[in-house]
């Protein structure tokens, strides 16, 4: 592990790797939630939080419980768990202590519970079998592309309300059109890995 | 079978384990919020409209809480809501009348138009353009604002052009006069149905030229109320509410219909006579009395 590999890992997951434009997970929330710019950055701040601690705790718990006891088949079934545990443990102990942190992030934490993105992350982390400190990294980064992705497409859509479309792509059609187009010049960074 | 029951066990144990932490996680980081909060939020409309000037319901059950807010804040939620929630508070509720939004503004087509606009359909932004495309500049532009920032569907534009309030669903939030760049949108006493539609402050010919129903301050309204309750201020006719009764003079006697109800040709024909005959009985009873006071002495 160096600097340059952790740096590797950062630059795939915001761009090259981008979890919602060309892994295409978490997209619920993306289509979901970004009607408003605010709202998006809300958002896309508490992903990134959750998905940094999960892919924490779900990394030891594959290291020392999974391993141990021979039941990585059982991965997706005790990440779920793991991930739903946290994020309730996570709202009571915001709402407790940092109140306005809680309500910065407040119905979206909920909501990412059983995100498709944070359960990606972490099975992403054993496969791909980084160590500890990759996969606290990962996830991190991981979550920052869900929040570039979430913010550009908000701008686009706040922007998208105001144009003339034709009738029938008014509204979600549209957005999940601009989300296409957004992805696919997203592709454009596929050859990038100056690290290695 | 060894498996198995490694798995039933390791995962029951770790079930086990974060259910008991949670537990005592909320017993430790239990917050005591007010058990009042989500029965005054119960109360409110929760359409989140935020007429009320907070951000959201929630936002305004806290302040209501606080007693920074009346506890008739909600204007969705009506007499009812602002009297379960003063229940609940505990306090006297504000008789409070049923209020609607009105328009005042009739023009649409009657409007004389300065040109053609054709940009986006947004009030705010029509309204930027060398002063609007209406020739009033105080007349609604019918891009339908109010109508986006309506979220009980009470608003429309209307078949005229002009934006009209559907009394029935409006609950008098006032969104849709917050999103009007002319400031047309009051509320007014939803069993009140005397309303100046029109909102021009020019006076005579500069209101006239304008549109086919704008008021032009001439008093004539004001002179036939006979409750006293019609006004012409800042060159626009204006209701007091509280002397109104609903007589409807005003609109007959109106030469330019911007007093709704608007009443048709008939009635007014109708009124004039009525006017006319009993301002002649008049006349003949004053003549009479004065040829008949000479005898009495």
């Amino acid at each position: 592990m160096s600097v340059t590999s952790l740096l590797s890992i950062s630059l795939g997951a915001i761009l090259v790797n981008n979890f919602i434009f060309s892994q295409f997970l978490g997209c619920c929330p993306f289509l979901g939630v970004s009607k408003k710019l605010d709202t998006a950055v809300g958002m896309g701040v508490a992903v990134t939080f959750v998905m940094g601690l999960a892919s924490a705790i779900t990394w030891l718990v594959n290291q020392y419980i999974l391993i141990r006891f021979n039941l990585l088949y059982m991965q997706t079934v005790v990440f779920i768990l793991v991930i739903a545990a946290l994020v309730q443990f996570i709202e009571m102990f915001l709402q407790k202590s940092m109140p306005t942190l809680y309500t910065a992030l407040g119905i979206y934490l909920p909501l990412i519970t059983t995100n498709c993105a944070v359960l990606g992350v972490a099975l992403l982390n054993i496969q791909s079998n980084y160590n500890f400190i990759e996969s606290v990294v990962y996830g991190i980064t991981g979550g920052l592309g869900f929040l570039l992705a979430i913010v550009l497409f908000a701008s686009v859509r706040e922007r998208n309300v105001f144009a003339e479309c034709p009738k029938c792509f008014e509204g979600f059609p549209i957005a999940l059109i601009t989300a296409g187009l957004m992805a696919l010049s997203f592709m454009g960074f596929s050859g990038l890995s100056a690290w290695g | 079978m060894n498996n198995i029951l490694a798995a039933v066990l390791v995962l029951g144990i770790m079930g086990g384990v974060f259910g008991l932490i949670l537990a005592i996680a909320s017993k430790v980081f239990a917050v005591k919020s007010d058990p009042r909060l989500p029965e005054i939020l119960e109360h409110l409309a929760g359409a989140n409209c935020g007429g009320c000037g907070y951000a959201g319901c929630s936002d305004c059950a806290a302040h209501i809480l606080d007693g920074t807010a009346p506890v008739s804040a909600c204007a969705p939620a009506g007499a009812e809501g602002a009297a379960a929630i003063a229940g609940i508070m505990g306090v006297a509720v504000e008789s409070g009348v049923r209020k609607v939004a009105f328009v005042r503004c009739n023009g649409g087509s009657n409007a004389k138009k300065r040109y053609e606009y054709e940009g986006v359909r947004d009030c705010i932004g029509a309204s930027k353009i060398a002063g609007g495309p209406l020739e009033c500049e105080f007349g609604c532009l019918g891009m339908g604002s109010c109508a986006a920032a309506c979220k009980f569907d009470a608003m429309h534009i209307g078949p005229g052009g002009a934006a009209v309030v559907d009394s029935e669903k409006c609950t008098a939030c006032m969104a849709c006069a917050a999103a009007c760049p002319r400031h047309l949108i009051t509320a007014v006493p939803y069993d009140k149905h005397v309303r100046v539609a029109c909102s021009n402050r020019n006076k005579g010919k500069a209101a006239m030229s304008v549109c086919a129903v704008s008021c032009i301050g001439c008093g004539l309204c004001e002179k036939n109320c006979p409750f006293g309750a019609i006004h012409v201020t800042d060159g626009v006719a204006v209701v007091d509410y509280d002397k109104c009764r609903g007589c409807k003079i005003c609109t007959k006697v109106c030469p330019r219909d911007a007093i709704s109800p608007a009443a048709s040709k008939e009635e007014k024909e109708k009124y004039r006579a009525a006017q006319k005959a009993q301002a002649e009985k008049k006349a003949q009873a004053a003549a009479a009395a004065q040829s008949a006071q000479p005898q009495d002495r």
